[in-house]
């Protein structure tokens, strides 16, 4: 039997509708607050192979507000004086002129102590006494920002870095990593999975590798894993596992530079460089600094740091993607502060 | 008839007693069964009675010894934390052994072992299961379809975890257990494998999954909608073809030209749902073994097409010997 649906009830819902509908209407005119943000879409590839870049409104404007970049210090002459007659213990800095280095000693306080101050690397009793680690790390660190900015215009170009570029007034970086503990040193019977079903913020959630950095950011374990050839060449290729390493790395790249798979890669044929696009090079040329970075100037600093300082196997504190890019394609926002600053190896602006 | 007419189940067809089954099926039973309305809503109230039988139970039991294999190695991946288990429950993995043990049957346990165990026993779990589920059909005097459509499911599952594993060399090419672990595994065998979307098998699969879906949907609602003229009994009039199915018919005469028989329909939708596992099962054992790259196999049998650069030329910066 039907149910006696009378006129006024069914009148009562429509209005109710008509209601709905008509604030709706109004409050897309007068924007209210709590309607969504449109999500801005880039079509970079060719049309149809869907290599767009996302990016929402308000992660847009907390990349912003996360990189406001510190006025430049007047530029220092690299005339008169030369900072190694004038000051005692200098190693690295030999190069600048007396004026240049205290320019460079004021910034680096001001980029990666604000708070602490001279005090934080310096004995202020003796400023040229090497008693703190702190600063035999910092002597170490402006080594690494000069070879940085000399040496691997490749990655950086002429946009170079700063310390502020990792640091952004943090002595030790937002983002830095240690070696995991290897899962095969944990005692027992159960199984170990090489370290695969874990989710952290380096695999991004994922339940690939917790750790893909010590072997290919620390290491030199190989990354390319697709088939070379249409058919099977001898000997056995890539094992799934490297796969999945090779993939946790890049889920790693993805989130900290917060852009897609699309922005370096074609997804129809990943491996395929000629269907990449530019920015592939550039990232390339970033795994191998990072590589360089880490086993030369961050890894062996374990000797330097006291134990509070030091990873779960007495590793020292290391750099990957996210530690300089900190969600940005380009580190702050491809601002250049090391053009004002030629005793840090940047390159002037012309 | 209108109560047919209707998105949900509206009749629950009750008898007094419940029914204990024809006279084919000698085999007892324990209990004396039970009705429960609200599953009366989604399908048959009755529940019980209920036979397990020898295979039934010994499935179950294997199936039970995997299902604690695979949960406590991941919940001791968690250090035996019960919070951390809940938390990362749908990451947690139970790997294959790693490449290096090749097809050796006896890896250490904490390297791929219990990987083999658990698969072992959930192998003989789903073939005991399948030759239960044969015998039953045979025992009520059914056709063998059933089982048959199963086995092309353990077709696919014995490809991916067996079958494939062994003609690579490595249990390692095997899948983990896991909730993610297998789909991110899934991810990573279409990258290493140059793209499983170039794979033609893995093409005629994703036909006959979605075509299964719009054949399903499509003959739900045609029966549905011819109940009211007695639509319902769909198998007689496969050949005593009553008001019913011939307004169906010409219903998808007009709407696509053609229409199946209440006969065809189906054997279309049992052969799309069993060639979806069988096609996919041939794809995955073709590649590694016989192609090693999907997207450079298509570019050359001419399935892939090529797009204009839109991009400055880009080279393998390792191939220039630039710095290292």
């Amino acid at each position: 039997m039907r149910p006696d649906l009378t006129l006024p009830k069914y009148l009562a819902i429509g209005y109710l509708l008509v209601l709905v509908g008509v604030l709706s209407t109004v409050s897309v005119f007068i924007g209210l607050k709590w309607l969504p943000e449109r999500v801005n879409v880039t079509q970079n590839g060719f049309r149809g192979t869907a290599m767009n870049q996302i990016v929402h409104p308000a992660a847009q404007r907390l990349l912003q507000a996360n990189n406001l970049i510190p006025e430049s210090s007047d530029p220092a002459s690299p005339d008169g004086d030369k900072a190694v007659d004038v000051y005692e213990n200098i190693q690295v800095l030999k190069d600048l002129s007396a004026e240049q280095f205290l320019r460079v000693m004021t910034s680096i306080t001001e980029w990666v102590a604000p708070e602490e101050g001279c005090g934080y690397c310096h004995n202020l009793e003796n400023l040229a006494d090497d008693s703190l680690y702190t600063k035999k790390v910092a002597r170490r660190m402006l080594e690494m920002t000069r070879h940085i900015n000399l040496d691997w215009k490749a990655h950086v170009a002429n946009t170079g870095v700063t310390c502020y570029t990792c640091h952004k007034g943090n002595p030790v970086p937002a983002n830095i990593w240690f070696t995991s503990p290897d899962p095969q040193e944990k005692p027992g019977l159960m199984a170990t999975n090489d370290g695969l079903g874990h989710p952290n913020a380096i695999n991004a959630s994922t339940s690939l590798q917790a750790d893909p950095l010590t072997p290919l950011l620390l290491g030199k374990e190989p990354i390319r894993i697709a088939g070379k050839t249409a058919l099977p060449a001898a000997p056995y290729g890539a094992p799934i596992q490297t796969t999945e390493q090779t993939y946790s790395l890049m889920m790693h790249m993805s989130s900290a530079l917060g852009v897609n798979c699309t922005f370096c890669h074609n997804s129809r044929s990943f491996s395929d460089w000629s269907q990449s696009t530019p920015q592939r090079v550039t990232a390339w040329h970033g795994i191998q600094m990072a590589r360089d970075l880490n086993a030369l100037y961050l890894d062996p600093l374990k000797t330097t740091y006291p134990a509070n300082r030091l990873g779960p196997i007495g590793d020292a504190p290391k750099l990957n993607c996210a530690t300089c890019h900190q969600g940005a394609n380009k580190p702050l926002l491809g601002v250049s502060m090391a053009k004002d600053y030629p005793e840090l190896g940047g390159t002037p602006a012309p | 008839m209108a109560y047919y007419q209707n998105i949900f189940t509206q009749v629950q067809v009750r008898a007094g007693a419940p029914d204990m089954g024809v006279d084919h099926d000698k085999i007892e039973r324990t209990g004396t069964g039970f009705f429960v309305h609200l599953l009366g809503r989604f399908g048959n109230a009755q529940i019980g009675p209920i036979y397990l039988g020898n295979l039934g139970i010994a499935s179950l039991l294997c199936g039970f010894i995997a299902f604690e294999i695979i949960g406590l190695n991941m919940w001791a991946s968690v250090n035996w934390d019960p919070r951390e288990f809940i938390r990362q429950l749908f990451w947690l993995a139970l790997e294959p052994p790693p490449p290096k043990y090749g097809l050796h049957l006896m890896p250490p346990l904490r390297e791929g072992g219990w990987w083999l165990i658990a698969g072992f026993f959930l192998t003989v779990s789903l073939l005991l299961w399948w030759l239960r589920m044969y015998r039953r059909a045979r025992a009520l005097g059914l056709g063998t379809h059933t089982p048959w459509a199963f086995a092309a499911a353990i077709w696919l599952y014995l490809v991916l975890g067996f079958i494939r594993p062994i003609l690579m060399g490595h249990w390692s090419e095997a899948v983990p257990f896991g909730i993610f672990p297998h789909l991110d595994w899934t991810a990573a065998f279409s990258i290493r494998y140059g793209n499983l979307f170039y794979n033609p098998f893995h093409m005629l699969s994703i036909v006959f999954l979605y075509g299964s879906t719009l054949l399903f949907a499509m003959h739900a609602a045609t029966i549905l909608a011819v109940s009211r003229f007695g639509g319902e009994r769909e198998i007689e009039q496969i050949v005593d073809r009553g008001t019913a199915s011939e307004r169906a018919a010409l219903f998808w005469r007009w709407t696509m030209g053609f229409n199946a028989t209440m006969e065809s329909i189906h054997r279309w939708a049992w052969w799309f749902a069993v060639l979806c596992p069988l096609s996919g099962g041939i794809g995955i054992l073709l590649t590694g073994t016989v192609v090693d790259n999907w997207y450079l196999w298509g570019v050359q049998h001419g399935i892939a097409p090529a797009y204009p650069h839109i991009f400055p030329p880009v080279v393998d910066p390792a191939a220039m010997g630039g710095v290292q």
